[in-house]
């Protein structure tokens, strides 16, 4: 366990070469990778994750957790993979339209990562259509949306539709985000739910799997 | 027409433009486009949105460039045309302006994290914010206006870039903060006291913020500016955060609450006051009628 501590605490410093480097090292001791990537690096990531929902820290220090986090993960995913550890699930994410800031949309991407997740960003400027065939064809679980501006929203509305006459509806959940969305937004276009920051995304997410458990 | 630095200076206050993305969407420009393409087919649309803001009174209008930096342009396979991009857009609304109101070129980031905590290289984007800069230059804007600028770094590269490739040429710079329980930062951890020497180092001509989370925060903000510079301020605040009534989305800050409102950012030092996301020519035209006893022309 001290070693995992190890890890998390470099990861929470950005210390990419020697989080992977003690990942290696705990790899070597025979520590189980499940154990490793929960209680080492997704341990860390949290608490960045926390860190910055309550304003510690900024988003310069999430991007280096982020960049420690994948330098650990090139050690641990081959074994993962070999061990049959699946992955916690697969979540489709994206800017519903053009907006200027898609800050936001990448920094939920980052988090989802570092809680475990396998993340499909599809950018920006994410047509309704899109969304519904990539959730399809890589079978995702969930599809995240991201919307800047009010007259880019309806975009959202259009997924859930199509979400439903695509049969996607209830299969794949649907969460949305972004500064003009608000919880009552999602409810009344049929959204599964409403993140209001990265942080909150992550709860989220993970709220969807323990209900499905 | 007097020279925008020198009014400032005198201490008269400007209004300028409101926002421009929804005015674009209202026009025509679909999902998926990049908005400052229309630069190159519909000047028309440009120049329509240029009066809209002038009749409604501004001072100062903003060009659609926002996204003009190459390194911007090329997520829509545009870079090669930015020169063009850039200079149309200064041409069309200094066409309509025709000398009553100055052209500023917008300038906004380039969409890429810079190294260490991103992989781009700072000479990258310096040099991406040069070319736009050299537009700008050539198409003779009055003033630069780089914005939405949440990471200084950035924000420093185009200031530089902007005195080297537009000498002579006034820039502002403004900033977008986040309102936290322990003051205002930008989401890369950038606090207004740091931006305000730093931009002022760099060369900008007036500083200040753009965007953020409602029109009350901008007071602040443009408060705590004030402590730490003596540059004229401007700030460009957006008409608050959404809300739905209705089933309708709206921005909830009135035209009469941010003209009210403009009072106060006059009283906390503020030179240039405009709107972001959600203000509109009614806005504008509000402000301006509210400032008229400040305002000398």
């Amino acid at each position: 366990m001290e070693l995992l501590s190890q890890i998390s605490f470099n990861l929470q410093n950005g210390f990419d070469e020697t989080v992977a480097a003690l990942t290696k090292e705990a790899v070597e001791k025979q520590i189980p990778p499940d154990e490793i990537l929960n209680n080492g690096l997704i341990a860390g990531m949290n608490a960045v994750g926390e860190k910055f929902k309550n304003h510690e820290v900024f988003l310069p220090d999430v991007l280096l957790a982020a960049r420690a986090m994948n330098s650990a993960m090139e050690v641990l995913k081959p074994l993962l993979i070999k061990g049959g550890i699946p992955i916690k699930g697969k979540v489709v994410i994206g800017s519903v339209k053009d907006d200027l800031h898609d800050i936001g949309k990448n920094l939920v991407a980052i988090l989802l990562k570092g809680a475990g997740f396998e993340v499909i960003d599809l950018g920006n400027d994410v047509p309704a259509e899109k969304f519904i065939r990539i959730a399809s064809e890589e079978n995702a679980d969930v599809i995240g949306m991201s919307a800047l501006l009010t007259t880019t929203m309806p975009v959202m509305k259009e997924v859930v539709d199509m979400a439903k006459t695509e049969g996607l509806y209830g299969r794949v959940r649907i969460m949305v985000g972004g500064a003009p969305v608000s919880k009552e937004y999602a409810l009344e276009i049929g959204a599964d739910a409403y993140s209001y920051d990265g942080a909150n995304a992550v709860e989220t997410v993970e709220s969807f799997f323990s209900k499905d458990s | 027409m007097k020279k925008l630095l020198e009014r400032l200076h005198n201490g008269e206050i400007l209004v300028a433009d409101g926002a421009m993305g929804t005015m674009l969407f209202e026009r025509g420009l679909k999902s998926g486009e990049c908005p400052e393409g229309l630069n190159l087919s519909r000047l028309d649309i440009l120049e329509d949105i240029a009066r809209l803001y002038l009749d409604a009174g501004a001072d100062i209008i903003q060009t659609n460039t926002f996204g003009g930096s190459p390194l911007k342009l090329a997520s829509y396979s545009l870079e090669d045309e930015a020169p063009l991009i850039n200079r149309n857009a200064v041409s069309a609304v200094k066409k309509v302006v025709a000398g009553k109101a100055y052209v500023s070129a917008s300038c906004g980031p380039c969409g890429k994290i810079l190294k260490p905590y991103g992989n781009t290289d700072s000479k990258v984007i310096y040099e991406s914010f040069e070319l736009q800069m050299q537009a700008f230059a050539e198409s003779g804007c009055d003033v630069i206006c780089i914005e939405t600028m949440m990471d200084l770094g950035e924000a420093l590269l185009a200031v530089r870039a902007a005195k080297s490739k537009a000498p002579g040429i006034p820039v502002m710079a403004t900033m977008t903060y986040d309102a936290t329980p322990k003051g205002f930062f930008t989401i890369m951890g950038d606090t207004i006291e740091k931006a305000a020497y730093a931009l002022e180092e760099a060369g900008a001509d007036a500083v200040g913020s753009n965007c953020g989370n409602g029109i009350e925060n901008m007071i602040r903000i443009a408060g705590e500016y004030r402590k730490h510079t003596s540059l004229p301020l401007i700030i460009q605040s957006n008409a608050g955060l959404p809300l739905i009534e209705n089933g309708k989305l709206v921005y909830p800050e009135t035209p009469e609450f941010m003209a009210l409102k403009s009072k106060e950012l006059v009283d906390a030092g503020v030179s240039i006051i405009g709107g972001c996301c959600g203000t509109t020519p009614e806005h504008i035209r509000a402000i301006k009628k509210a400032l008229g006893s400040n305002l000398s022309s």
